[in-house]
């Protein structure tokens, strides 16, 4: 039988709303704190939903269990100290909730989320959750390693300064031979890109093993390096069935004196990745970060995982690089959101800001910053916009933009580094991108026939905001 | 089509045709807009993995117009006419390196 307990002990169903909302609760400095989007059930009154969405994310269970009173819940219990009616939409609601410190071991990205998108997100109550953001307190941001190099370093060790990294994805995306992809690379970093980049899906097939690829791969990059005298990476995916394959690969990487590697942290595994991205520090390695199956969980408006919480997991668990999406073409609001979340990946302090989809105010303590991949679809046109939305701290990648140049990859990479350099030196100057953007392509082209000679492929397209000010 | 020749390159802003003076006025106007402070360096044979090129003199912590590192250029170029030239910028506050551009070749028409 039960002792101690003042009350003994009762069993049954709990009444969750309780003991876990606590809406005069003010969140302390060092407390976890979460915003989900939350759509009870019908006939489910939210704060009660939100009481349970705070218990199922923290200490609590479905019903009493006598061992809870060998505990003190008040000092573990997840506290909804918020609920808010979404504006614009019928029965959705941001619950906020205050987690305890010691509910998560320190450095573990993957014990954060087996918390707080575990469990919760199957219970009978809600017909739907998605969890908006998360104000990582400093205490706890100070025991992750976070990216291996951040995006200052990334710019030392390369010799790459005042303006964005020019990437592609060399294509086809599976079915080359070891060799011919080689080929493919050197044509695309003599013609002045600084990086190429594995598809997510190469990994180690039968038409190219990794080794192979490896070894062709670092030759394309040694030779284009001596002719341009520039430094050149592309980024080898490790990623792999098992994480010994994936550091096997890596160390072999390290071996042959590459730059940079990648990996796919969604597929992969936070785990992995967080063990990669602490090996590449060891090892002086960079990381480039792909994010396939993240639209799986961070697509739908009421359920899933917002990509802003992705971003930051993979800030805390570690990569020097991450695909953000491009911006260019989307709606005014979702370009706010994406640069919100941009900005959570490489600002040291962001504030608050709904309007940008940043619902906590972040402070990273100084950990590095990731730099964001602008990836898919852009072709020269794009750069403009590019430049004038990113920044120089950003990475643009060029796919079909390179390799579908009329002369082929180098001449193609050529004509993205003019409208990149080109573009730079406008803004520099004083010019509007957003304006002369086109004005500034048009000039450089009378110079240079390889970037005429794309700008006569793709079509020419217009800014459709003036500034990124108006946001 | 044409095939593309094989040039060496000395990163941001050398894909584009020599700087003139103006040019260069401008770009060092932008880096003092954004509080960098600009410093000039040298080196003959640079390599891409060369970080430090020769600094020329300190960097330049007091000017408060382009012209006077403009002057420092030419100073250097006239010293060193066989050398590569770069401009380069620290931001002391996130202390970092944030810009470098190259503003002489030995051997190049414009200079």
């Amino acid at each position: 039988m039960v002792a101690g307990s003042k009350a003994g002990f009762k069993a049954g169903v709990q009444d969750y709303r309780l003991t876990y909302y606590t809406p005069d609760y003010t969140p302390k400095d060092t407390d976890l704190l979460a915003c989900f989007r939350m759509t009870p059930q019908a006939g489910v009154p939210p704060e009660e939903c939100a009481a349970a969405v705070a218990a199922e994310s923290s200490t609590g269970t479905w019903t009493t269990v006598w061992t809870d009173g060998l505990t003190d819940l008040d000092r573990y219990k997840g506290r909804c100290y918020n609920v808010e009616a979404v504006p614009n939409e019928d029965n959705q609601y941001f619950v906020f909730v205050a987690y305890p410190l010691d509910l998560f071991e320190e450095g573990s990205v993957t014990n954060v989320l087996t918390s707080l998108v575990g469990n919760v997100f199957g219970f009978k109550a809600l017909r739907a959750l998605r969890l908006e953001d998360i104000r990582f307190p400093v205490a706890l941001i100070k025991t992750y390693q976070g990216p291996p190099h951040g995006i200052n370093v990334e710019r030392d060790l390369l010799n790459k300064y005042g303006r964005p990294l020019l990437g592609c994805t060399i294509k086809p995306k599976l079915g080359l031979s070891a060799k011919n992809y080689g080929r493919a690379v050197y044509e695309c970093l003599r013609g002045g890109l600084d990086f190429t980049k594995d598809d997510e899906n190469i990994n180690s097939q039968p038409f190219m093993r990794w080794r192979d690829r490896f070894l062709f791969v670092q030759e394309a990059i040694e030779k284009s390096q001596a002719e341009t005298n520039e430094m050149k990476g592309h980024y080898l995916n490790v990623t792999a069935g098992t994480c010994e394959e994936m550091m096997k690969r890596a160390e072999f990487a390290k071996e042959i004196g590459t730059p940079i590697i990648m990996h796919d942290f969604f597929t992969g595994g936070f785990t992995a990745n967080t063990t990669l991205a602490k090996w590449c520090r060891d090892n002086g390695l960079l990381l480039h970060i792909h994010r396939a199956m993240h639209a799986v969980v961070d697509r739908q408006k009421n359920h899933g995982i917002h990509f802003r919480v992705l971003a930051k997991c993979l800030r805390l668990s570690g990569g020097d690089h991450l695909h953000s999406g491009t911006v260019v073409g989307k709606l005014e609001g979702d370009r706010a959101v994406t640069l919100g979340f941009v900005d959570l990946m490489r600002e040291d302090y962001v504030e608050e800001d709904r309007s940008r989809g940043v619902f906590f105010t972040q402070d990273y303590a100084s950990l590095p910053g990731v730099m964001p991949v602008a990836s898919g679809g852009i072709h020269v046109w794009h750069m403009p916009a590019l430049v004038e939305i990113f920044g120089d701290d950003s990475c643009l990648q060029f796919g079909g933009g390179t390799l579908g140049h009329p002369w082929g990859n180098a001449p193609g990479a050529t004509a993205n580094r003019v409208a990149l350099e080109a573009c730079v030196q406008a803004r520099n100057e004083g010019r509007s991108l957003a304006r002369e953007g086109n004005d500034v392509l048009r000039e450089a082209c009378r110079w240079s026939p390889e970037l005429a000679a794309a700008c006569d492929l793709w079509k020419e397209i217009k800014f459709e905001f003036d500034t990124v000010d108006t946001l | 089509m044409q095939t593309l020749s094989k040039e060496r390159r000395y990163e941001t802003l050398s894909y584009l045709p020599p700087l003139t003076d103006q040019q260069i006025l401008k770009q060092i106007e932008y880096m003092l807009a954004q509080g960098f402070i600009p410093a000039v360096e040298f080196e003959k044979d640079p390599l891409p993995n060369d970080h430090h090129w020769t600094l020329w003199k300190l960097p330049l912590f007091s000017v408060n117009s382009p012209q006077e590192v403009l002057s420092e250029i030419r100073e250097c170029k006239g010293q060193y006419s066989d050398s590569y030239i770069r401009v380069i910028g620290f931001d002391n506050i996130r202390q970092c390196q944030t810009m470098s551009f190259i503003v002489h070749k030995p051997g190049a028409n414009r200079f």
